[in-house]
């Protein structure tokens, strides 16, 4: 399965403004994506309330996992958004 | 239709005219009637009761701006997501109600963010609030929480918590009315600080219905529904023109015919500060410590606390601050100090009743030597007074140690009603006193300031309570020493003047409420104020001598 590790660029880390944009791409993606930390349980990326229980920091690494056809373009997508800094 | 005018209390003066919006109450939890006969139709309707929730969350978010605008967006997203709705459609397939699935699907999330801890587990509370407004929806009643109408609004509750007041928009909010509460409850200590007009104890406002058009006057407690709009138009020209006195008004206190009274504000934190330096008073009149010791795990250093005490001093050069040592005890607990298990900590050790313990003792100790060096180092005339002093032998151990300090000016708050019988003993080691009317009434009407069922109790125009603050102004008068007022009572503009006719040679207050305060004073001779006093002496009750000196000079 298509996966890739990325960083929260966002200093606030991925709650408030940076969650919402992040679960809003997510949510226009074709394919189903995930999100978890590296140990941790993968969520559904398009889950508001899943995303911000991750609890992921600024400066953290996030592994984003998808599946089917455009899953690699999903996850270029995803990894933009991250790595953007959403408070500067 | 009009609907019959209703009284409360007005705690902070002021008349506006605009629509209700209430502040409904979170929706209780009906029981749990499940399993729902058709669980898809039962979805269907949890989803609507979410997006309604969103919607409306939506309409905020577009009239915010900046962070707030931010921490809406995020929210709106949360009723829609996937993740909710696959846990409301398990909790229906397992049996429960709507309501009940609702909340059990809000509640799991809640536990993950609480079990992170730190920002997440204050966001625990922001689901709490999603939750109830979605049960409200489902069930049809008002949303709990502010009420956001989008235009300028009279808020009215039954009662208000600090919680519900930290979003507080005073640019939104024209007045606010509460069925409960008294003089000194959280809604009128915070209406004083905003400025805003406010009516409690107001029973009748429970009849209100949201969008009706209320006159609400802060000062007379009265509450007009749908008032008459020439009625309206006097009664705003009125207030235009006292707001306009407001700003004229300047300089000392003191009354018609110039008999100085001064005026100050009470000041509680850091944070107030530079606000209240910029208010036109002679200085602080109760400048309280305890922001530096609650809420910590050790006792503030000497040196913490010289920075402290000179920040407050530089910011009131030239002006007299009265600085009051530490009121701590088991109501305020600290957690460097064991306070032992106290059944009534109202009573208990606290204040300068600390001082009986060792470490209580050290605390003062350090804090004399701190406010000393930090008056040495700055240019503002600084008074020093203990709190909850009942007896002349522990006003003159306290003098003492300010003396041997080299601190010159020492007093005593009167807050216990021994210490106000026996004023004049008290006044004998002292350099001055100040009337905590706060407390005072507490223990005058033996009523806990924490029982809003006592508010009426607490009311500080009861004429028992201000009997005493007779005898202790007539016992400065004799001793030729000052005795102010700090508390609620000075921030109130006629029984302000009630207090000058008693005797009073200052008032600290909300510095919100200097101005109003300077001109009711200005526009009455002392004689006038002692005949107010003797009016409201003679009242039966506090409602009686609050008409009493209302209606005074208008006969």
């Amino acid at each position: 399965m298509p996966e890739r590790t990325v960083v929260v660029a966002s200093e606030v880390g991925l709650h408030a403004r940076p969650a919402a944009l992040f679960v809003q791409a997510a949510a226009a993606q074709p394919v189903d994506v995930t999100i978890g930390k590296p140990d941790g349980e993968p969520v559904d990326a398009r889950s508001i309330l899943s995303v911000i229980g991750l609890d992921a920091k600024g400066g953290e690494p996030v592994v984003l996992r998808a599946e089917g056809e455009g899953a690699e373009a999903a996850l270029d997508a995803l990894e933009a958004v991250l790595a953007t800094d959403h408070d500067a | 239709m009009t609907a019959a005018e209703m009284t409360g209390i007005g705690v902070s003066p002021g008349v506006a005219a605009a629509p209700v919006a209430r502040l409904a109450p979170p929706p209780a939890l009906p029981a749990d009637t499940g399993p729902e006969p058709d669980p898809e139709a039962a979805l269907a309707e949890a989803r609507a009761a979410l997006e309604a929730v969103a919607a409306d969350l939506d309409a905020r978010a577009d009239r915010a701006e900046g962070p707030a605008a931010d921490v809406l967006f995020a929210q709106s997203m949360m009723p829609r997501d996937p993740a909710l709705a696959d846990r409301i459609a398990k909790a229906l397939s397992d049996g429960r109600s709507t309501p009940h699935a609702i909340a059990a699907a809000f509640g799991s999330f809640r536990a993950a963010l609480e079990a992170a801890g730190g920002y997440l587990a204050e966001r625990a509370a922001d689901l709490d609030d999603l939750r109830d407004r979605a049960v409200a929806a489902l069930l049809d009643l008002p949303m709990p929480g502010l009420p956001d109408p989008g235009h300028r609004f009279v808020l009215v509750a039954r009662d208000l918590a600090p919680a519900d007041t930290a979003a507080l928009d005073p640019a939104a909010v024209a007045a606010i009315v509460t069925e409960e509460g008294g003089p000194t409850s959280h809604t009128a200590i915070l209406a004083k600080s905003m400025g805003l007009p406010a009516v409690v104890a107001c029973p009748a406002a429970a009849g209100l219905a949201d969008g009706t058009e209320v006159l609400v006057d802060g000062g007379t407690g009265l509450v007009v529904p749908d008032p008459e709009p020439g009625r309206v138009r006097r009664v705003l020209d009125a207030e235009a023109r006292r707001a306009a006195a407001l700003t004229a008004s300047r300089g000392p206190g003191r009354t018609a015919d110039g008999h100085a009274v001064q005026l100050l504000v009470n000041l509680g934190s850091q944070a107030d500060l530079a606000a209240a330096a910029a208010v036109d008073s002679e200085g602080v009149g109760l400048f309280r410590t305890e922001f530096l010791f609650l809420d910590r795990e050790t006792a503030p250093s000497v040196d913490e606390q010289v920075e402290a005490y000179g920040q407050a001093f530089a910011a009131f050069s030239g002006r007299k601050v009265v600085i009051r040592t530490l009121d701590a005890g088991a109501d305020k607990p600290l957690a460097f100090v064991d306070h032992g298990h106290e059944p009534n900590p109202a009573l208990g050790v606290r204040g300068i009743r600390l001082a009986r313990t060792a470490t209580g003792a050290s605390l003062l100790d350090g804090q004399l030597t701190a406010i000393a060096a930090a008056a040495a180092q700055h240019a503002a005339d600084v008074w020093v007074m203990a709190p909850m002093v009942a007896t002349p032998g522990e006003a003159a151990a306290f003098t003492a140690q300010c003396r041997s300090h080299g601190l010159a000016t020492a007093g005593a708050m009167i807050e216990v009603p021994a210490a106000a019988l026996r004023a004049s003993r008290v006044l004998e080691s002292c350099d001055f006193a100040s009337l905590g009317t706060n407390d005072l009434g507490q223990y005058a009407l033996a009523a806990d300031r924490m029982n809003g069922a006592l508010a009426d109790l607490l009311d500080p125009w009861q004429p028992a309570l201000l009997d005493l603050v007779s005898l202790a102004a007539e016992a400065g008068r004799e001793a030729e020493k000052p005795v102010g007022v700090c508390g609620e009572a000075a921030s109130d503009p006629l029984l302000a003047c009630v207090l000058v006719g008693l005797g009073v040679a200052s008032l600290s207050m909300a510095p919100a409420a200097v101005a109003g305060v300077r001109a009711e004073l200005g526009s009455r001779t002392l004689a006038d104020c002692a005949g107010m006093a003797a009016e409201a002496l003679h009242a039966a009750d506090a409602a009686d001598a609050r008409r009493l000196v209302a209606a005074y000079g208008t006969a």
